[in-house]
């Protein structure tokens, strides 16, 4: 059992909690991951490290609900307790002074994509983040963000805020205007990362990406996670999470993540309607005393 | 009780175990087998004629006092039975279930020369149970604490038996286990029909009350190195199985309804998907679909049976070679046999066949012959020109074993590995090449079985046994240690 100290949101549906895991804590590296557990019968999902603290043996996770398991984890509150959190798991970026970096974040990926921003940072890199989200309440840690960065350019797709459009609309701008780019880092939904990966080929910019296929031990035992990498077969959890962009087959990632999609439909209404059930009863209960 | 002469022990028939019905049991997890009551116990005991120099406890690779337990049943004390069991084996439960025995201990078995051999596993079964049922899992007698530390890397059949030998002999022990439960494959990988999990919890238990400490989702390598271990502990045992499974490679692979046996087993067995949507791990709704498992070992036969189970309209092995060839125990083919699993002879998937959005739908077979035998001594199945058959599934299991995991190498450097990964270990002590660390099981073997990990890890107890209370022993040649071993016994 691990005690979450903080949880507040800073999106909608979307939570950063700081949660205690001294071990992981001190010996996590940026790109890594753990696997959480929130009740007993729960299920084992990854979520990358945004970040930790050493001073009170936290790290940090930034959760985006969408299925039952997220949208659970973001009903708990400081002072609550998830099952288990094992890790630090993958293996940490490959971090080295490239000269210019770009860090691209799509939606909650920005969570995943600014830890390696920070070390890339520490490195000596020049670096610049794209930040993207649907609208203005979906950009996440911009604060963080310019703090590791040296540049920093906000984009939605409805305008709301920074750039209007795609963080590959704000790229192909930077590498119009002559900008020299020696690497870049992309992470957030599969699509925006396919996207970045055609963008940049042509120029034959390094570009890495991290993959978020459906897991189950993160330790390589299961052989659930497995993706093409280079016409080749990968476990992601073991050999990953981070590949070449160049080389992912995005096709196959995003057929593979579609494996269980009727039964966590049906998994997330049976909680919600649970929860609504508990709600409504609660009310009752209340009403009938008043 | 009269003394029996041992005509009259052979007269009496081997004493057939009770099993749930086949119609019955293939919709339901509960266990086949059921156990023997006090009495067909007592009986099936009476059958060992006490040979005096007996070769089922050489069979046996964690060496069990099997004459001595089998008394015991027969003169109906149990309680004694069980403890002597545990003098050797940390889980007899669970061994008395999942091993082989008709490969080792009743193999060898005097009766079983001229007639059916004494069913060595079923009493070794009934003692465990009657002990856990009747009086709890007794604490066995320990030697007076060494003070000194060791600690378990996995908790699986290897690293509990090696835990409950060394706390057996007075030493501090700490086992590490990567997953959220205690067992390994014994809580992943061998289903409940086969293994409930409440006795693998038991047994677990029992070496807590001993003095085993246990620490889950902590997976060494990652969450503390084998080198951060060996600064606060005296010892340290290896023994986290082979666990990284190996796919067919071939086209579609990576179709969706296409699993490892370790994903299929895990997701049912570990995190209770049959249980979904209580339970929160989905798995493919396997339900009045066709499922083809590609292996002929124990894993296969548990991920076929699983699948019936599950409500799949067909469950079928296929496998390259004959039934002579394979490696799973008769009992387990012939259970899966009685509970409707068919049987594909000589032939080898080559291409699996999805749709347009990612979903398995046939799997191509290559039909094969069996040709000059290969370095295994089974001859080896070669391809008939021409001859493919479709098979429309919607689900394939691939259960055709497991290679390393790489975690403990790659954060370990300094300890050799073979090129397969499994870690090089001096076969009478289970040392490996780096002082201190001791290894056992399926890393250092390759796939093979839960009683074979579990000698390994009672070798290993000994060696660190010596070890711990003569450090220098370490570096003396091995000559001059199996002396010292010889002496201190």
């Amino acid at each position: 059992m691990n005690r979450i100290v903080e949880a507040r949101f800073i999106g909608p549906e979307i939570k950063l909690f700081k949660i205690e895991a001294p071990k992981i804590a001190e010996k996590r590296k940026a790109g890594q991951f753990i696997i959480i557990r929130v009740h007993e019968g729960g299920e084992r999902i990854p979520l990358t490290i945004a970040d930790s603290d050493t001073s009170n043996g936290t790290i940090t996770i930034i959760v985006q609900g969408v299925g039952k398991t997220t949208k659970h984890l973001n009903m708990l509150n400081a002072g609550d307790f998830v099952q288990d959190v094992v890790g630090p798991l993958g293996r940490p970026s490959h971090i080295e002074n490239f000269g210019t970096a770009v860090s691209i974040g799509g939606g909650v990926g920005t969570a995943i994509a600014y830890p390696t921003a920070k070390a890339l940072k520490e490195a000596g890199n020049y670096v610049i983040s794209i930040i993207g989200g649907r609208s203005k309440e979906y950009v996440i840690l911009e604060d963080e963000m310019r703090k590791v960065s040296d540049e920093v350019y906000p984009t939605t797709d409805d305008g709301s805020y920074g750039y209007h459009g795609f963080v590959t609309g704000k790229l192909q701008e930077l590498i119009d205007s002559g900008r020299k780019i020696d690497f870049i880092l992309a992470i957030g939904p599969i699509p925006m990362m396919a996207a970045v990966a055609n963008l940049t080929k042509p120029y034959g910019i390094k570009t890495v990406v991290s993959l978020n296929p459906i897991m189950v031990d993160g330790t390589g035992m299961c052989g659930g996670c497995r993706a093409v990498v280079n016409d080749k077969t990968v476990f992601v959890c073991v050999d990953g999470p981070e590949f070449d962009a160049h080389q992912v087959n995005f096709d196959i990632l995003t057929k593979r993540n579609k494996m269980y999609l009727v039964q966590e439909k049906h998994s997330l209404e049976n909680f919600m309607c649970h929860y609504d059930n508990l709600f409504f009863s609660a009310l009752n209960e209340v009403k009938e005393k008043v | 009780m009269a003394e029996l002469s041992p005509k009259d022990r052979l007269k009496i028939p081997r004493q057939h175990i009770p099993e749930q019905d086949p119609e019955i049991r293939k919709h339901n997890f509960n266990e086949v087998n059921l156990g023997y009551t006090p009495e067909m116990a007592m009986l099936e005991a009476q059958r060992c004629i006490m040979c005096k120099k007996p070769l089922c406890i050489a069979g046996c690779p964690v060496a069990v006092k099997i004459p001595d337990f089998i008394k015991m049943i027969a003169e109906g004390k149990f309680r004694e039975a069980a403890a002597i069991l545990k003098e050797d084996n940390a889980l007899p439960a669970v061994c008395g279930r999942v091993c082989p025995q008709e490969e080792q201990c009743e193999k060898v078995c005097v009766v079983g020369k001229k007639g059916q051999p004494v069913a060595i596993g079923h009493l070794e079964r009934f003692a465990a149970d009657w002990e856990r049922q009747n009086i709890g899992i007794q604490i066995p007698p320990m030697k007076e604490k060494s003070g000194k530390k060791v600690a378990i890397v996995g908790g699986g059949p290897a690293g509990l038996s090696c835990a409950g030998d060394l706390i057996q002999m007075g030493h501090d022990v700490t086992v590490f286990e990567a997953l959220h439960d205690i067992g390994g494959v014994l809580i992943y990988g061998i289903p409940e029909f086969r293994l409930p999990k409440s006795i693998v919890k038991a047994e677990v238990e029992g070496l807590e009350n001993s003095g085993v400490k246990f620490v889950k989702n902590y997976i060494i390598g990652l969450t503390e190195t084998i080198d951060e271990l060996l600064e606060r502990f005296d010892a340290v045992f290896i023994g986290v199985g082979a666990g990284l499974p190996y796919f067919l490679g071939i086209p579609g692979e990576h179709l969706n309804g296409v699993y490892s046996a370790n994903e299929f087993l895990t997701r049912v067995n570990l995190m209770k998907a049959y249980n979904f949507p209580e339970y929160d791990t989905p798995m493919f709704d396997v339900k009045d679909k066709n499922v083809v498992v590609f292996g002929g070992g124990n894993t296969a036969m548990d991920a076929v049976r699983t699948a019936l189970r599950l409500g799949a309209k067909r469950g079928i092995i296929a496998y390259r070679r004959t039934e002579a060839e394979m490696p799973a125990r008769i009992e387990e083919i012939q259970h899966a046999k009685e509970e409707g699993v068919e049987f594909m002879l000589l032939v080898a998937p080559i291409e699996l066949i999805g749709d347009e959005e990612g979903w398995l739908k046939a799997v191509k077979l290559q039909k094969m012959q069996l040709g000059e035998p290969d370095s295994s001594g089974r001859r080896r199945p070669v391809p008939i020109d021409g001859a493919i058959e479709i098979l429309p599934v919607e689900v394939a299991v691939v259960a055709i074993g497991n290679g390393s995991n790489p975690i403990i190498r790659q954060t370990t450097p300094d300890l050799k590995v073979n090129k397969w990964g499994n870690i090089i270990v001096d076969m009478d002590t289970m040392k490996t090449s780096k002082r201190g660390v001791f290894a056992g099981g399926d890393i250092v073997t390759g796939g093979a079985t839960v009683i074979l990990a579990m000698g390994a890890g009672r070798k290993a107890a000994k060696a660190i046994d010596q070890y711990l209370r003569d450090p220098d022993s370490w570096d003396r040649p091995k000559t001059e240690q199996v002396e010292v071993a010889q002496e201190s016994k």
